[in-house]
């Protein structure tokens, strides 16, 4: 396990049309074992943020650590889970699974993961083992995507609006199945999404982000009991949280499109 | 997805369920007829479909070439024709004159040369296809050539390749080949360039290194890519063997059908046509044999299944 922090990271982008920061001074620490989600409107740049300490992009200015290492590169010891599912769809399900484990760099580390059969069992696949992803519905792939980074034992797991792209119903039993999972082994998880709902749910603590440039806003401890189960979410504490944030999180987007309005 | 594709994949869910593990549900859509009772009736109906058109082409043209309404060595009847082929074939009665019993050493001339240019050129092809699309070297190097030299048609490379090979074989191969090069080029090019970003960076997120990233990421998303662009090259280089053997060689269907043509056999000529036709179809078979087996995962993916 691993704690992630981000010192005072700029992420500036070049284009054509001009410059745009998408992040401002950010400082952030994750403990180990925290759950840490990210929300705010779309555009304030909190999947840059996640392209950061996966290292799929490199901050103009500041620094990105996990476990005191410089982040300069995608790498097995940060798992991603991305929106649409990066499954190979010539692989089945039980060779997507083992993809990472036949990697080189992953046969030189030593891995506590999860065995390809305990985990493709413990996702509800063992009998969806030899399909193809295109044979398996959205949660199910989902599922598999999350397998497929668990084997290969990251030290933090970064979830890019995992379920995004899932029905509400899915949506919600995946975001259960993920609780589980999480609360039977815990890990270091940075988590995206733009539904309030599901990181008051499944957080220790929430960052707010806004917008123009990207910048945290506010950061709001999560201290809701655990095990938490599917009716928490009646209780007037969960209640009186999501408000909090939804209040937040409009806010600033309303106020983003007002400097948008006034600059056009 | 269309509905029947659908159905077939919710009953091979349904169907894994309950089987548990392997390969169940792919087997599926196979086992399906069996336990249909209407399958035999609908089996019927397609063989009747497939049959409908050319059956009445042959019909009409039977009935017209027997009417008497124009010299029948202009467009024998299928009859004359079918008993000429049989001759060609097999040299027994003789109707196909100086032709008879050749058919066997004209088509397997052909196939020399389709198989031959088919090899060298969509090897050819996809190789530096495939190194186009991965290095901007390559690419720089070879892509502007690639994209002028493809708009010369091939048969525009006649004159030159006999002034260089002369007449043989080897015009003909050279021709061949270079008519498959440019759909395996362009297509094994775009295989790589399509690849999906997610997938790429999942690659990386999972560690994998240059030759892993290029073996297990990169080349089998392109695969598909690569056997559209070897179909295409199958296709032309039927096309080129014909021209090739008109102009440069005196064997293969395409020779034994203009030979015919200058003794105004018609027949015979109608019988190379039908003969291409069958072999370029059955090599185009091979082809999508080949692909189904490579990629069957790529034909749960695309619409019609």
């Amino acid at each position: 396990m691993a704690d992630v922090v981000l010192d005072k990271v700029v992420k500036v982008f070049e284009s054509r049309s001009g410059r745009i920061t998408a992040l401002s001074a950010i400082d952030l620490h994750v403990a180990r074992n925290e759950f840490v989600a990210i929300v705010g409107a779309s555009g304030c740049g909190k999947s840059t943020l996640l392209n950061l300490v996966a290292g799929f992009e490199h901050p103009t200015s500041g620094a990105v650590r996990v476990d005191g290492q410089l982040v300069d590169r995608p790498g097995p010891e940060r798992g991603v889970v991305f929106q649409q599912s990066a499954l190979f769809p010539w692989l089945t399900v039980r060779q997507n699974i083992a993809f990472g484990l036949g990697l080189a760099a992953n046969r030189a580390r030593t891995l506590r993961g999860p065995a390809v059969d305990q985990i493709l069992a413990r996702v509800g696949l063992a009998a969806f083992a030899g399909h193809f992803p295109a044979q398996l519905s959205g949660g199910m792939r989902q599922r598999a995507a999350i397998a497929s980074v668990l084997v290969i034992d990251p030290g933090v797991l970064l979830m890019d609006e995992p379920f995004g792209a899932l029905d509400s119903l899915t949506r919600s039993l995946m975001q259960d199945f993920l609780l589980e999972l999480w609360e039977e082994n815990r890990k270091t998880v940075l988590l995206v999404t733009h539904d309030i709902t599901e990181a008051v749910y499944l957080a220790d603590r929430l960052v707010i982000m806004a917008g123009h440039p990207g910048r945290v806003r506010e950061i709001v401890p999560v201290d809701l009991p655990r095990p938490r189960r599917y009716r928490l979410q009646a209780t007037p504490e969960f209640v009186r949280l999501r408000d909090h944030v939804t209040r937040v999180v409009r806010d600033e987007a309303a106020k983003a499109a007002a400097t948008e309005a006034a600059a056009a | 997805m269309d509905g029947d594709a659908r159905r077939r994949l919710i009953a091979a869910v349904a169907d894994a369920a309950i089987l548990k593990e392997d390969d169940a549900a792919l087997a599926e859509p196979k086992q399906a007829p069996n336990r249909d009772p209407g399958a035999a009736s609908r089996r019927l109906t397609n063989l009747l479909l497939y049959i409908a058109f050319p059956g009445a082409v042959i019909v009409v043209w039977q009935i017209l070439a027997s009417a008497g309404l124009y010299r029948r060595a202009i467009l024998p009847p299928p009859t004359d024709i079918a008993t000429v082929l049989f001759d060609l074939v097999f040299g027994t009665s003789g109707e196909a004159g100086r032709y008879s019993g050749s058919w066997t050493d004209h088509t397997l001339s052909s196939l020399w040369r389709v198989f031959a240019g088919f090899a060298w050129g969509g090897a050819l092809g996809t190789l530096l296809g495939l190194l186009i699309g991965l290095s901007r070297v390559v690419e720089k190097l070879f892509d502007p050539t690639v994209q002028v030299l493809r708009n010369v048609p091939v048969t525009a490379w006649v004159p030159l390749s006999l002034i260089f090979f002369g007449i043989g074989n080897q015009p003909a191969i050279f021709l061949i080949g270079l008519g498959a090069f440019f759909p395996a080029v362009l297509n094994s090019t775009h295989g790589v360039r399509q690849l999906n970003r997610t997938l790429y960076k999942a690659g990386e997120m999972m560690g994998a290194n240059q030759r892993e990233m290029l073996v297990r990421v990169i080349l089998p998303a392109a695969l598909p890519s690569v056997m559209t662009g070897l179909r295409l090259s199958m296709g032309i280089a039927w096309v080129l063997v014909v021209v090739a053997e008109i102009l440069a060689v005196r064997s293969g269907l395409g020779y034994l059908l203009n030979d015919a043509y200058q003794f105004y056999r018609n027949d015979v000529v109608i019988a190379s046509m039908l003969s291409i036709g069958v072999l370029g179809f059955l090599s185009d078979r091979v082809v999508v044999f080949v692909r189904d087996r490579l990629l069957e995962w790529n034909r749960l993916e695309s619409y019609d299944g």
